[in-house]
C-alpha cells in the first residue's frame, strides 16, 4: 500500500511539471492561436539564464546565494520579456494571418534559435541551481501506513509554487484590466480589436507570461534534474497533457498534467513489467490517443462545431 | 517566348490527360531524367554522392510520400520517421529472414508493413483534426523508437537495436560504390515521383484535396472520409517506408533507432514547408534545401577564416538554421514551388511582358 501511494505521489509530482510546461503551451494557443512547440526551449533557455546569472552574480559583488538567486530570477525574468518582445516583433507579426501549421513550424525554428542561443550565451554544461532545500527526502504519514512514504522536499516545492503559479495566474485574468483584455482576445480576435483592444501589445503580454512561467518550470526542473539540454526534450511530455486537457483551458493542462503523471508511473510500475520497461516514453501519448478518440476536442476543450 | 503553349492543339482525349501537358515541360523533364541517369554519374565526385545527392534522393522521396498525406490530405503528421524507421526494420527482417530475397522485392515489401503500420496510426484521424492529430501522431514515433529498442525480435536480439546490412546485392549486380547506390536510388525516386504526381490528379489525388480544403463540403458530395483518410495514410506510408529502407539500406549500411528519432520528422516536415505544400516538386526543392543547408552552414566559418570550437559552431549553425527557416516561412509561405510557378508565368511572357 506504502509502494502503491508513493508511485501515485511520484506521478502526482510529475504531473505537476508536466502541466507547469502545459501551462505555457495554453496561454499562447488561447491568445494567439500559435501552437509554440518552442516552449521546452523557452524552459531550457530560462533555467539556463538563472542558473548561469545566479552563479556569476556572487562572483561580481559578494552576497549571499539566495539573494544572487533572486536577484537573477528577476533578471532572467527581464530578458523572458525582452524575447518575448522579439518573438512578436520579428516573427509572430510578420506572420499575421498564416496557416496554423505555417506558425508551427515557425516557432520550430524559434527552438533551433533559442537551444542555439542559449547554449552560446550561457553555455552547454550541466548547471545546477541551488533552493537553499535539504536533499534528503522526507519520511511522511508514518502513522498510518506501513514503512510510510518517501517524499523529496523539491517535489513539495514544485507543488507549492505550481499551485501559487496557477492561483496568481487565475486573479491575472480574472482580476486585471489586463487580464480581461487578454481574455476577450482569446474569445474572438476580431471582436477583440474592434473595441480597441491592441492585438499587438496583448500578444508581446501574453509570450512574456508564458516566458515567466517557462522560467518559473525551468527553475524547479533545473533544481529537480539539473539545467541540461534534455529539459527541451523532456518538454515533449507535455504534449500529451495539452490534447488531453485541451489546447483552450488552463484547468485542462493542471488535470491533464496530473492524469498523464500518475498513468504514466503507474503503467510503469506495474504494466511495465509486463512487455518491458520503459514504456512511460510513449504511453502518454497512447493515453491521450484512447481518450481523444471518445472526445476530440479533450477534456476541457471547446467543442469544434463544423459549418459548411 | 520560349515558354508558352500557344499552337500546341490537342485533339484527342488522352492528348488532353497526359502528365505532362505543355510539350516544354515534356522536354524538361526528359532532359532532366537523361542528365540525372546519364551525366550525373559522370560529372559527380565520390563526397559529393555520399554526403549530397544520395541523401537528398532518399528524403525527397520521403518528403513526397510525407507531402501526399499533409500538403494533399491535410493530415498533418509528425511520426513520418516512425514509418522510415518501420520500413527500415521491416526491410532488414525480410533480409534477415528469408534468404535469397531480392533486394528491390524486400525494400517493396518492408514499404508494404510500413503501410500497415500508417494505417493503423491514421486511424485516429477520423475523430481528430488539425493540430491534435499532429500531436497524437507523435505516439506513433514514440512507440516505434521503444519498440526497435525494447523488442529484441524486431531486432534479431541484437543489442539495443542497431543493426547492419551485408553488401547489397541484388541478381549478381554488387551495389557498393557511391554511383551504383545514386543510380540504384534514383530509379526508385523516379518510379515513385512519377506514381505520385499521377496519383494526385486522379480521383484519389483529387478526393484527398477534398478532405484537405473542407472535409465537411467533401462528405456532403460523396467522398468518404474513411476511405480517402486512411487511402492517404496508405500511401505516403508505403513511399515514407520505401525511403525509409533506403536510407537504412543504400545510405547508412548499418543503424540504431536513433537515427529515425523526433528531428528526422521535424526535418522531413520542414521540407515539405519550405519546399511547397502541395507540390511534388516542391518535395525536391525542399529537400536539397534542408540537405545543402546545415552543409553550407558548417563550411562557413572556414570560409571566412574564422576558428572556432566544434561546440560554438554547432549552436551558431542551429542559430542561423533557425532564423533562416523563419525568414523563409515570412518571405514565402508557401513554399520554394510557388516562387517557382510564378518563375514560370513570367517566363511565359517574357521578354515582353504586354
Amino acid at each position: 500500500m506504502g509502494f502503491f501511494i508513493e508511485v501515485v505521489l511520484g506521478g502526482l509530482m510529475a504531473g505537476v511539471l508536466y502541466s507547469l510546461i502545459a501551462l505555457g503551451f495554453v496561454l499562447i494557443f488561447k491568445a494567439s492561436g500559435v501552437f509554440n512547440f518552442a516552449q521546452g526551449a523557452m524552459v531550457l533557455f530560462a533555467a539556463l539564464a538563472l542558473a548561469r546569472l545566479a552563479e556569476w552574480i556572487p562572483k561580481a559583488v559578494p552576497m549571499p546565494p539566495v539573494m544572487a538567486l533572486v536577484i537573477a530570477f528577476v533578471l532572467a525574468a527581464l530578458v523572458m520579456v525582452a524575447l518575448a518582445w522579439f518573438i512578436e516583433r520579428l516573427v509572430l507579426r510578420p506572420l499575421v494571418g498564416q496557416e496554423g501549421i505555417v506558425l508551427l513550424m515557425a516557432t520550430l525554428g524559434v527552438t533551433y534559435f533559442l537551444d542555439g542561443l542559449g547554449q552560446t550565451l550561457w553555455g552547454s554544461d550541466v548547471y545546477s541551481i541551488n533552493l537553499g532545500l535539504d536533499r534528503e527526502p522526507m519520511l511522511v504519514l508514518g502513522d498510518w501506513i506501513e514503512g510510510g512514504v518517501l517524499l523529496d522536499r523539491i517535489d513539495i516545492f514544485a507543488a507549492v509554487v505550481a499551485t501559487l503559479l496557477v492561483i496568481g495566474l487565475a486573479l491575472f485574468f480574472q482580476r486585471t484590466k489586463t487580464g480581461r483584455a487578454l481574455r476577450a482576445v482569446a474569445d474572438d480576435h476580431q471582436a477583440a480589436q474592434s473595441i480597441g483592444i491592441p492585438l499587438e501589445r496583448i500578444w508581446v503580454i501574453v509570450w512574456s507570461v508564458a516566458g515567466l512561467v517557462a522560467l518559473v518550470t525551468g527553475m524547479v526542473w533545473g533544481a529537480k534534474l539539473g539545467v541540461q539540454f534534455s529539459l527541451s526534450i523532456l518538454a515533449l511530455k507535455a504534449l500529451p497533457v495539452v490534447i488531453l486537457g485541451g489546447f483552450t483551458s488552463i484547468p485542462g493542462a493542471i488535470v491533464g498534467g496530473l492524469i498523464i503523471g500518475v498513468g504514466e508511473k503507474l503503467s510503469e510500475v506495474y504494466l511495465g513489467q509486463l512487455i518491458g520497461g520503459g514504456i512511460e516514453n510513449w504511453f502518454a501519448y497512447a493515453l491521450a490517443l484512447v481518450f481523444l478518440l471518445v472526445r476530440p476536442q479533450g477534456l476541457f476543450g471547446e467543442r469544434i462545431i463544423d459549418r459548411v | 517566348m520560349f515558354y508558352r503553349e500557344n499552337g500546341q492543339f490537342k485533339t484527342t482525349y488522352p492528348a488532353d490527360q497526359q502528365i505532362f501537358p505543355i510539350r516544354q515541360d515534356r522536354i524538361a523533364i526528359g532532359g532532366l531524367l537523361v542528365f540525372a541517369f546519364g551525366l550525373v554519374p559522370f560529372l559527380a565526385s565520390d563526397y559529393l554522392f555520399l554526403s549530397i545527392i544520395n541523401p537528398f534522393l532518399i528524403l525527397a522521396l520521403a518528403a513526397i510520400g510525407l507531402n501526399l498525406l499533409v500538403g494533399y490530405c491535410g493530415q498533418i503528421s509528425l511520426g513520418t520517421a516512425a514509418f522510415m524507421s518501420v520500413g527500415a526494420y521491416a526491410a532488414y527482417n525480410l533480409m534477415v529472414r528469408i534468404p535469397g530475397l531480392n533486394l528491390v522485392v524486400a525494400i517493396l515489401l518492408a514499404g508494404g508493413v510500413a503501410m500497415l503500420f500508417g494505417v493503423l496510426f491514421g486511424i485516429p484521424s477520423l475523430r481528430i483534426r488539425g493540430l491534435y492529430l499532429a500531436v497524437a501522431t507523435l505516439a506513433a514515433q514514440f512507440f516505434a523508437d521503444w519498440a526497435f529498442q525494447r523488442i529484441g525480435w524486431l531486432t534479431n536480439y541484437s543489442s539495443s537495436g542497431s543493426v547492419s546490412v551485408p553488401t547489397l546485392n541484388m541478381l549478381g549486380w554488387k551495389i557498393d560504390s557511391p554511383v551504383e547506390k545514386y543510380l540504384f536510388c534514383l530509379a526508385f525516386v523516379v518510379v515513385f515521383a512519377l506514381a505520385a504526381k499521377n496519383l494526385v490528379r486522379g480521383n484519389v489525388g483529387r478526393s484527398w484535396m477534398a478532405m484537405r480544403d473542407m472535409d465537411v463540403a467533401a462528405q456532403v458530395i460523396g467522398i468518404r472520409p474513411v476511405y480517402a483518410k486512411l487511402t492517404a495514410f496508405a500511401v505516403s506510408a508505403y513511399i515514407v517506408g520505401v525511403a525509409g529502407a533506403l536510407w537504412a539500406f543504400v545510405h547508412l549500411g548499418s543503424w540504431e533507432p536513433a537515427a529515425f528519432d523526433i528531428n528526422r520528422s521535424l526535418n522531413l516536415l520542414f521540407m515539405i514547408i519550405i519546399g511547397g505544400l502541395g507540390s511534388i516538386l516542391g518535395s525536391f526543392l525542399g529537400a536539397a534545401f534542408i540537405v545543402v543547408l546545415p552543409i553550407a552552414l558548417s563550411q562557413v566559418p572556414g570560409w571566412l577564416g574564422l576558428s572556432m570550437s566544434v561546440a560554438t559552431a554547432a549552436h551558431l549553425e542551429a542559430m542561423i538554421f533557425g532564423s533562416l527557416i523563419v525568414f523563409f516561412l515570412i518571405v514565402e509561405p508557401h513554399g520554394l514551388a510557388r516562387l517557382w510557378s510564378i518563375g514560370k508565368e513570367k517566363l511565359r511572357m517574357w521578354p515582353f511582358p504586354h
